[in-house]
């Protein structure tokens, strides 16, 4: 069953692990990769079945649910457009231009990946919320962001803004500005440059990273959980409805909706995998 | 930071947006935690961040996140070294599904790990009879944590083990070396700084998760309460400034790793552009 690795040139017998020792490992690591992912991906899917068809198709019909489903799928479509273009902006800027502290706005992009989610919502209660530093005014203007759905907008912009840059940044790098500087001099406006030349040089990556955003987004739950407020069909999105059920003990409902959003993360990997095979092929 | 130079448009209009967006987004809102915590003298905030119950739960979250990220450090870098050097059946699915844990929302992860590992749970109750117990003990949150961080080891030591150079492990064998020899004479020191910035990854996201440790850790004050979850509780309570203090000693330790994680990346990267 295991074949030692056909390198390049061939790998010499004298490079590869003897058969036991490849069997040892590779029984291993799949045993660890079981213990942790595999086995708890399979419960997910056997809980939600637990109570049979009809009670898992009611608990993802049902209004409430409903209702958290239609306001996942709302977040991604506002923040997805919004963090693309920024992605792409900032990527432009710090790849396309020569300027000191370049590395600062690099680390500075990155900085929401090292933020706890439950802080990434917190910061936008001290500034919004009822005692926050901008309360008083959204008060008395009769708006509301904190404990209703932009605050959940929000958060979820700051946890995924990094997602696009990060991917267009080392491959915008690597490729360098020749062929957008040939067709500025040729006369191309900026515009023409970038919709003819970079995005077809950057689409897969920009695929890549936006397929990732996208699963981060539809995902995210500290960070919601903090602004939300909890109101069922309101603010609630599918995470947060997933513990509500399974706070109130309704197992079998809340591993129904969990089974649609661990779906939705098996068809991000099989996304993920096809794009990474059409760029490795482009390349 | 010097005005932006380049021959191609756009990139004045770019930059302004970048700026903009990051400080409205990110500078800002961040900001606010340290002036928020500065509505506390010195001596209240202090009491604040170092009663017992927050001790402790820095204690676990740093002791679990540790734990978590070394089970990682070994079993990622077998799982990279499997995946990189032998061919088996559903390799391509496997190396695929290393990233669930990106994908997959943590409250998902959480509730099944939850239903795995309690005393009933397909892999719990054969854990119990030898004593071990693993939801709602801090084995719990170190399991949750181990999940979530997963990926990170297993992705920066991949591409570093697929460029080694063949040679360089040639000419150990003709010298002599023995496998364990080469092995950890020769690749561990080339994969070390990548095994290194993993692990650090990994643990950084480890000290701030909430979503998948909540369900399995049992939430119990000094027990098996992580910071997060404190910070949430306080939330809850309307204790706000209490919240923030405590906010604030995360953010300035999650700072200091992104410092370190870069500093490490900066010698993976030294690394593999060196000449072999």
């Amino acid at each position: 069953m295991l074949r030692s690795h056909p390198s390049r040139e061939g790998r010499p017998v004298a490079l590869t692990d003897s058969g036991p020792i490849r069997w040892a490992l590779t029984i291993a690591a799949l045993t660890f990769l079981t213990l942790f992912l595999f086995v708890p991906l399979a419960a997910v899917f056997s809980q939600a079945m637990e109570q049979g068809w009809r009670l898992y198709w009611a608990a993802i019909t049902e209004p409430d649910a409903l209702a958290a489903i239609k306001l996942t799928a709302l977040t991604a479509i506002v923040v997805l457009p919004l963090n693309v273009l920024f992605g792409i902006a900032a990527a432009w800027a710090i790849t396309r231009a020569e300027f000191r502290g370049k590395q600062a706005l690099i680390t500075l992009i990155d900085l929401p990946f090292a933020v706890s989610p439950v802080i990434s919502g917190l910061i936008f209660v001290l500034l919004f919320g009822a005692q926050g530093f901008l309360g008083p005014w959204l008060a008395g203007h009769d708006l509301k962001i904190i404990f209703a759905i932009p605050g959940i907008w929000l958060a979820t912009l700051f946890v995924t803004a990094p997602f696009v840059a990060r991917e267009l940044i080392p491959l915008m790098q690597e490729q360098g500005a020749e062929e957008e500087l040939a067709a500025v001099g040729l006369g191309a406006s900026g515009w023409q440059t970038f919709w003819r030349i970079t995005l077809p040089k950057i689409k897969w990556g920009l695929l890549y990273g936006a397929i990732l955003l996208n699963a981060r987004a539809i995902g995210e739950f500290g960070a919601v959980s903090v602004v939300s407020g909890h109101v069922r069909g309101e603010t609630n999105t599918a995470p947060l409805h997933v513990e509500i059920l399974y706070n109130e003990y309704s197992f079998s409902a809340a591993f129904a909706v969990a089974s649609v959003l661990a779906m939705l993360a098996l068809v991000t990997l099989a996304a993920k995998s096809l794009v990474e095979w059409r760029s490795q092929r482009v390349a | 930071m010097s005005n932006p130079r380049s021959p191609l448009p756009g990139v004045r209009l770019t930059m302004g947006i970048t700026l903009l967006y990051l400080s409205l987004l990110v500078l800002i809102p961040l900001a606010g935690v340290f002036i928020k915590t500065t509505s506390l003298t010195w001596a209240q905030f202090w009491a604040t961040v170092t009663t017992p119950r927050a001790l402790a739960s820095y204690r676990l979250t740093v002791w679990a996140a540790g734990i978590a990220a070394i089970i990682n450090g070994v079993f990622g870098l077998l799982v990279a070294w499997v995946l990189v050097r032998y061919h088996f059946p559903g390799r391509r699915f496997v190396d695929a599904m290393v990233d669930l844990p990106f994908a997959m929302p943590t409250a998902v992860a959480g509730i099944a790990l939850t239903a795995v590992y309690s005393g009933n749970g397909w892999i719990g109750q054969w854990l119990e009879p030898l004593g071990l117990k693993v939801a709602f003990t801090p084995l719990g949150v170190v399991t949750a944590l181990t999940f979530i961080g997963l990926p990170f080891v297993v992705r920066t030591v991949q591409p570093v083990l697929q460029d080694l150079d063949a040679e360089v492990e040639e000419a150990a064998v003709s010298l002599g070396a023995n496998r364990w020899q080469t092995f950890s004479r020769v690749i561990l020191p080339s994969i070390l700084p990548a095994l290194l910035t993993g692990f650090a990854l990994a643990f950084a996201r480890a000290l701030g998760e909430y979503g998948s440790v909540i369900f399995i850790s049992g939430n119990l004050p000094m027990r098996t309460e992580i910071t997060t979850l404190l910070i949430m509780t306080k939330l809850e309570q309307f204790d706000y400034a209490g919240a923030t203090a405590i906010a604030s000693v995360m953010l300035v330790a999650s700072f200091a790793l992104l410092l370190t994680i870069n500093l490490l990346q900066g010698w993976t990267r030294r690394r593999q552009n060196q000449p072999a």
